[in-house]
């Protein structure tokens, strides 16, 4: 049950985007097509998950046990990056033409701060095994979600009559706050 | 003149916050008080400053496939030691920001100016570049922490994060006036979308006396 409580707060109550904003650049960046948030989606979920599990026994079983919780940053961030490449690879071969519409954004998937908050956040609330799993799972999911309504939202609004000066991203921003709020209508789910 | 041209350039003209949409995370989620984001600034121009410093010295024997990883080990050894002397010299502040200091590492800023300033230009340079892309990020989010404490609590606070003193602490709003929603996420987009939007006005009127002459 507690499980569940925390993998339902994560996607919808502590939503990465919506009540930490995490996860901006890619946000903002691949949001104009379904499609495109889609894959994006797909590719932050894999790389969050894989190395949540492996920062998490790295840490639990070479960093504790040698008191080098210090080179927890750097140890991580190497990980998380090689993941990106892994991905990158992965893309490039089986669907070359996602991996043309993410372009930039792919790589920059190692400066995704969410990836990098959900290992550091494992750690710092003292997760187990299991709820690694369950968070690790969770918040990418959480991410999908709205990077895909989110994605929707704008292609309709590409076709509206927006004023010039919040063309773009601040219409886009504008959108995203509805949504906040939205969103904040469910922190009593749990 | 280049020099301050370089400075001026990373404060206005190219501001990393609103005018590239550089390191919205830490921008968005510390802005709910001038506190917060002052101490969050002066981490990231020391994290940025000396980041760039030591790129730019080591340019010309950093192998070109494997910039990249060097540049984030550099960043994050860095933000380590920030964090470090953060949470032992000003423990509130470090509470207070909380994951946001170590996430400094993944903001596109510092990553961002590694590839595309401090890899190509010298030491010096480097250094001006780091402080006025630096100053450009607290303009930014002073901006919207101003405004959205002010918004939310009708006052606005500012303490000493090293022995607690306080600085000032003036209420302008009555209590009965404030909107709460600005302390939440929701607010913290919204002053953005506007801010923005100014940004966007003010450009577009600077730019069109120069159509006309041309």
């Amino acid at each position: 049950m507690e499980l569940f409580s925390l993998f339902i707060s994560a996607i919808f109550i502590n939503n990465i985007i919506l009540n930490r904003f995490l996860g901006m650049c890619p946000f903002m960046g691949v949001s104009r097509k379904t499609s495109s948030a889609l894959g994006m989606g797909g590719a932050v979920t894999f790389v969050i998950f894989f190395s949540s599990i492996i920062t998490f026994g790295l840490y639990t079983y070479i960093l504790e046990p040698f008191n080098l919780q210090y080179m927890d940053l750097i140890t991580f961030i190497l990980i998380i990056a090689s993941f990106v490449q892994l991905v990158e690879m992965i893309i490039k071969k089986f669907s070359p033409s996602l991996y043309k519409s993410l372009g930039i954004f792919l790589p920059l998937i190692t400066t995704n701060c969410a990836v990098l908050f959900v290992a550091l956040e494992n750690i710092k609330q003292g997760f187990n095994f299991t709820e690694t799993v369950v968070y690790a799972l969770a918040v990418p999911i959480g991410f999908t979600l709205v990077l895909i309504i989110f994605s929707s939202i704008r292609e309709r609004l590409d076709i509206a009559d927006v004023p010039q000066a919040l063309k773009g991203n601040p219409v886009a921003m504008i959108v995203a706050a509805i949504m906040a709020l939205a969103f904040s209508g469910l922190a009593g789910l749990v | 003149m280049s020099l301050f041209k370089n400075l001026s350039n990373g404060i206005v003209k190219e501001n990393p916050v609103f005018a590239l949409y550089l390191g919205l995370c830490s921008v968005l989620a510390v802005s709910n008080s001038i506190n917060n984001a002052l101490g969050m600034s002066v981490a990231v121009i020391i994290v940025l400053t000396v980041s760039n410093v030591i790129i730019a010295a080591m340019r010309k024997i950093i192998p070109n496939d494997i910039r990249i990883p060097v540049y984030i080990v550099v960043i994050a050894t860095l933000v380590k030691i920030v964090e470090m002397l953060m949470q032992a010299y000003t423990p509130e502040l470090f509470t207070a920001l909380g994951v946001f200091i170590p996430l400094i590492v993944v903001n596109c800023i510092i990553l961002g100016r590694a590839e595309a300033y401090a890899s190509k230009n010298t030491v010096g340079a480097s250094f001006i570049d780091g402080i006025g892309m630096g100053l450009g990020y607290t303009a930014g989010i002073f901006m919207l922490a101003a405004i959205r404490q002010l918004l939310a609590t009708g006052g606005l606070n500012l303490v000493n994060p090293f022995n607690q003193f306080v600085f000032f602490d003036i209420t302008l709003i009555p209590s009965e006036f404030t909107i709460p929603l600005f302390a939440q996420p929701a607010g913290a987009f919204i002053t953005f979308a506007v801010l923005a939007a100014l940004l966007e006005v003010y450009k577009q009127s600077g730019s069109k006396p120069v159509k006309k002459g041309a």
